[in-house]
Order: C-alpha cells, then structure tokens, then sequence
C-alpha cells in the first residue's frame, strides 16, 4: 500500500485506516514495546526453560529425587552418573533441583493465584462502593501492612503444621495487601468512566459492574503485580523452608536444598552453588519480565 | 499536628491488640505443649506445672490474665528458661539484633542514596546501568543465599573473617552479618532513590533553579534530593519489617545470640510466653517506625499536613 495517496472519502485510503487501526489495539502495542526490551525477553526465554525443565525434567534424570544411594554419598559433580554430584544420603543432586525447582515454582503459582483472588476482590469492592466501607476495609490493609507478618506465617506453620496447601494459603494469604491497594486505585479511577456509567443506565448491578467492567480493565497493572508477585512468594517460601518450616523431606524446594547445601557447604560446594544459582536465575528472569511488562504496560513513563 | 499524632496513635493501639489477641490464640491451637519434654511428666505434676503457671484456668481467662498483665509491662515468665522473665531474655538479646539492624539501615541509606543520586544523574549511561544491576541482583539473591556463599568464600576458603559467633561484638564479626544484611536494603533504596530523582529532575522548580544560574551541584543537594528521597522515609517501617525477616536468617547462619534465632527455637518448644513477647516487641517496633515515618512525611512535605 505504498505510496497511496489518503484523500478524504478516496476508497483506498479508508481500507488502508481501517487495516492500521486493526492492527494497533493497547495490547498490540505493549507487547511490542515488551518485545522490544531485551532484558525481558531473555528473561522469558530463560524462565521458559527453565519451566520446561522443571515439568520434564525429573522424567529423564538417571535417578529419582528421594533415591538414596549409599556408594554415592558426596558424590562429586559428573562423576557416577551425577551430573551435579550427589548429597550427603547419595541422592542424585540433578533430580532434587529439577523437583525442587518444580515445587518452587508451584507454589509461587498457586500461591499468587491465591493471592490474586483475595487482593482483586477486596481491592475492587472496596473502591467500587468507597465511602465507609472502602475506610473500613483499607484500613484493615493498613493494619495487616504493618503487622510482621513473617511471624504470622511462622506462628502458622508451627500451629498446623508445615503441610504444602497451607504453605500456599499462609503465603497467599499475606501477599494479597499491594494487590488489592493497586486494585483499588485502579478502581478508584475506573468507576467515574463513561462506559461505567452507561452499564448502570443500562441496569447492571453492581456485582455485574464490577466482574463485567471494572475486573477486565484493571488487568494491565495486576498482570504487572503478578509477575513481581510469584518471586516474591518463591522466596517467602524459600526462607521457611530455611528455616525448617517449609516444604519437609526428603521433597524439595529451591529454599530446602540451599538449607542442606549451607550446612553441607564445606564437604560439598555443589550442593550450595547449584541450587543457589538457580534460585537467582528464577527470580531474576521473574524480575525481569515484571519489569518490562510494566514498562510495557504503564502509560506514565511512554 | 497533635491530631494528626493522635489519630496514629488510634490506629496503632487497636493493632498491637489484634496483634496479641492472633498470636496468642494462634500459640494456644498449636498441638502440644511447653512442658512435653524427654521424659514425660506424671500427670500430678503435669497438673501442679500447668496451675503454677496458671494454665489450668480456661483459656479465656488465661487470656484476660495475660492481657493484664502486658498492660502494666509484664510479659511473664519463660516457660522455658527457668528463673527467666520474657523481659529480661528481651534485655538480654536485643543487643544483637539492634546492632546488627542499625547498622545495616545506615550503611544502606548512605549508599543507596549515593548510588541513586548518581544514577539519576548519569541517566542511561553506564553508570546508571551499572548500579540498576547491582540493585537487580541485590533484590534477586536472597540473604539465604549470600550469607552462607561469603561464609564459604571468604570465611572458609580465604580465612579473612570469622565464619560464626559473636565475640562480644567484635568488629570482625560483624561484618559478614552487616554486609549480607544490608545488601538488598542498598538494592531498594538505590532504586527508590533514583526513580524519586529522576522525576524530580525534570520538575519546573528545578528548571528555575537552573535557569537561575546555580551551580549543578547546590541544585542537586539543596533541591533535588530534599524531594527526591522523600518516598524513602515511608520505605522506614518496611526496610525494618525486611531486616528482622532477613535478622532471622543471619542470626541463624552466624550462629548469633540474637532475638530472631530465639523467635524460631521458641515457637517451636511451645515457649508461649516468649513467643509473645517477641511478637509484641516486633511489632510494636514495626508499628513505632511507620509513626515515626508519618510524623517525617508531613514535617517534610507540607501537602500531607493538610489533607
């Protein structure tokens, strides 16, 4: 279409706008501005492995992640078959992070979702409906906000027990406070718009409104928040797992294995390194990617 | 101004409650109990244990005693430590934990700032890229990772520093627990610091002032950075919040006497009154810090005092 001069009312020129404005929905254009940003998109090829790996992964390594293996115990790296060397019980270095690995990243999965329900709901009603409720419900935020709420988890972990499904509700459960202020403010923001507006006139509810018209535009800056979102909850994870709360043996998570690694460090460097560097190179492709899209996304910066 | 103290103050209080009222019940449904030892205690004296510390009482009642009891500053006693008080295991751990947190902040305040400063004012130069990526890779490895990594690399391998222990607060001992402490604080406030600059650069004021004919380097200190590290002072009461996470940690790793190793341990043994103590002490500090971070907010920025 080269070269076609755009008169007013010409034929040509009217296809020519249409196709254009086709092609350029808010979407369109932030996923070229994201795929334009290297960092971002190296993150994504990277966490793209390294998902693959982890979903995989266990199926082809030579042993299982709890099989123990008495002629193997410290096992260095590539010898005896195993690639990354082998721990104190002899078990397979290899199988235990691509487990570990898949554990982490389930629950920094599922526990964002979770977390992604409660702040969403909370954040959108509340700035939906405003006045004394939004008071109430913002101050609960606050209150939560500034509780440590990393001796809730550890309170909570010590209660019940360290079983996987309240490792995710504990650390949904904490996670959602941003969420739902950054809902909030969106909200805020939306409820006075035209289209809000004319779904009231035309008799929606307010229950309606709020899953129909306010939820799908605020999907910009929560998609960003969730991805900033998982390795936040990844490392809460690790860190209970740290400390012995969190995912129990002989399963695995990034945080159990650099735990087992630390205090094995001297004997077997391998069981530190090879889980540490994994560890970051999750959370930084995670961070990358938060950080692009957001670039991406939000307006304020173009 | 008063006011505004005084209805921080509201809010505060009814938290600390909530606090208490959480932690001790959430204490109280753990299963087991403090004196659940080696050796199982016959049930007589199970009994006269549990009446001397009054845990014969329903668990209402118990509850009330206690909260009496935090009112006039009385945690109990350890359930744990014999001839011990909460308060004085607090007195006498807090020392590390304090040191360690204080150092940490500071040193993460000067050179987060400066590396912030310096990035915003070399925007999109190398610089600029230098220190975004070492703010990155301070929030993308955790303390977990970087204490025991330095522990092995220059404690072990090198033999520069001490690996564990306190020492009586020996300088040596210090550093490896000040330095992986403050690492992902320098990353935050690095990146807080220069997003607050970079928009504050680009202000009319600071047009005027250049237009003006000042020297880039008063406009820098005397006016860009007085708003610039504004968002900083609300980052007080969160960096506190992630030093005593990461104080778990490190006083783990280095073996040190400190109140976060005692936190887990207890929690764990069942040490109610410890526990609780803790929790209060924690966050009534976390609770102190975001007052104090209100109070700076509207001393420094005068839009806030008026809404």
């Amino acid at each position: 279409m080269t070269g076609t001069i755009l008169t007013p009312g010409s034929r040509v020129g009217a296809q020519t706008m249409e196709k254009a404005a086709r092609g350029r929905s808010l979407w369109d254009d932030a996923g070229r501005r994201l795929m334009r940003n290297k960092a971002a998109v190296g993150g994504m090829i990277v966490l793209g492995l390294l998902v693959l790996a982890a979903i995989i992964g266990p199926y082809f390594t030579p042993y299982a992640y709890d099989q123990i293996n008495k002629d193997h115990v410290w096992a260095a790296p590539l010898t005896n078959g195993h690639l990354l060397g082998a721990d104190s019980l002899g078990r397979d270095l290899l199988a235990r992070l691509l487990t570990g690995l898949r554990v982490s990243l389930a629950i920094g999965l599922v526990a964002t979702t979770v977390s992604l329900i409660i702040g969403v709901a909370w954040g959108a009603v509340a700035g939906y409906l405003g006045g004394r409720i939004d008071e109430i419900m913002m101050r609960v935020v606050d209150v939560l906000y500034s509780l440590p709420f990393i001796f809730f988890v550890i309170l909570l972990m010590v209660t019940f027990g360290s079983n996987i499904i309240l490792i995710f509700v504990a650390i949904g459960a904490v996670e959602w406070l941003t969420m739902s202020r950054i809902v909030r403010g969106q909200t805020l923001s939306l409820k006075h718009k035209e289209f809000v507006e004319a779904a009231r006139a035309a008799g929606l509810g307010d229950g309606g409104i709020i899953a129909k018209h306010i939820i799908p535009n605020l999907l910009g800056p929560v998609v960003v928040y969730v991805t900033l979102t998982i390795p936040a909850v990844i490392l809460a994870e690790s860190f209970l797992s740290f400390l012995g709360l969190g995912v129990q043996p002989p399963m695995a998570s990034l945080g159990t294995l650099i735990a087992n690694g630390a205090q094995d460090m001297e004997l077997a460097w391998w069981l530190l390194v090879f889980p540490s560097v994994t560890m970051v190179v999750t959370l930084m492709s995670f961070n990358f990617i938060g950080d692009g899209l957001r670039d991406a996304i939000d307006p304020k910066d173009r | 101004m008063l006011r505004f103290i005084g209805r921080r103050l509201l809010i505060a209080i009814p938290t600390l409650f909530l606090v208490i009222t959480v932690a001790f019940f959430m204490m109280r449904a753990a299963p087991g109990s403090p004196f659940d030892g080696d050796r199982k205690l016959s049930p007589e004296i199970e009994a006269n244990v549990m009446a001397k510390y009054g845990m014969d009482r329903p668990l209402h009642e118990q509850y009330g005693a206690y909260l009496a009891g935090v009112v006039q500053g009385d945690l109990g006693p350890s359930l744990k430590y014999k001839d011990k008080t909460v308060l004085q295991i607090l007195q006498e751990n807090y020392r590390v934990s304090l040191t360690l947190g204080l150092s940490s902040i500071i040193l993460a305040t000067v050179i987060g700032v400066s590396l912030g400063v310096l990035a915003a004012l070399r925007q999109n130069q190398t610089t600029d890229y230098v220190v975004m990526t070492i703010a990155i890779l301070g929030v993308c490895i955790p303390t977990f990772v970087t204490a025991p990594v330095l522990v092995l690399l220059i404690a072990s391998k090198l033999g520069w520093l001490p690996s564990a222990g306190w020492n009586g607060g020996a300088l040596p001992n210090l550093i490896l627990p000040i330095v992986v402490l403050t690492l992902p604080q320098v990353a935050i406030i690095s990146r807080l610091t220069r997003a607050g600059m970079v928009e504050v650069l680009r202000s009319n004021y600071i047009r005027t002032a250049r237009a003006k004919g000042l020297p880039e380097n008063r406009i820098v200190r005397r006016h860009a950075l007085r708003a610039a590290i504004l968002p900083l002072v609300s980052y007080l009461g969160p960096a506190a919040a992630g030093l005593i996470t990461g104080s778990l940690v490190v006083e783990k790793i280095f073996n040190l006497p400190g109140l976060g190793k005692f936190f887990v341990i207890s929690a764990l043994q069942r040490d109610y009154t410890v526990v609780m103590g803790m929790v209060i002490f924690y966050a009534a500090l976390i609770l102190i810090l975001n007052l104090i971070a209100d109070l700076l907010h509207a001393v420094l920025d005068p839009r806030v005092r008026l809404s």
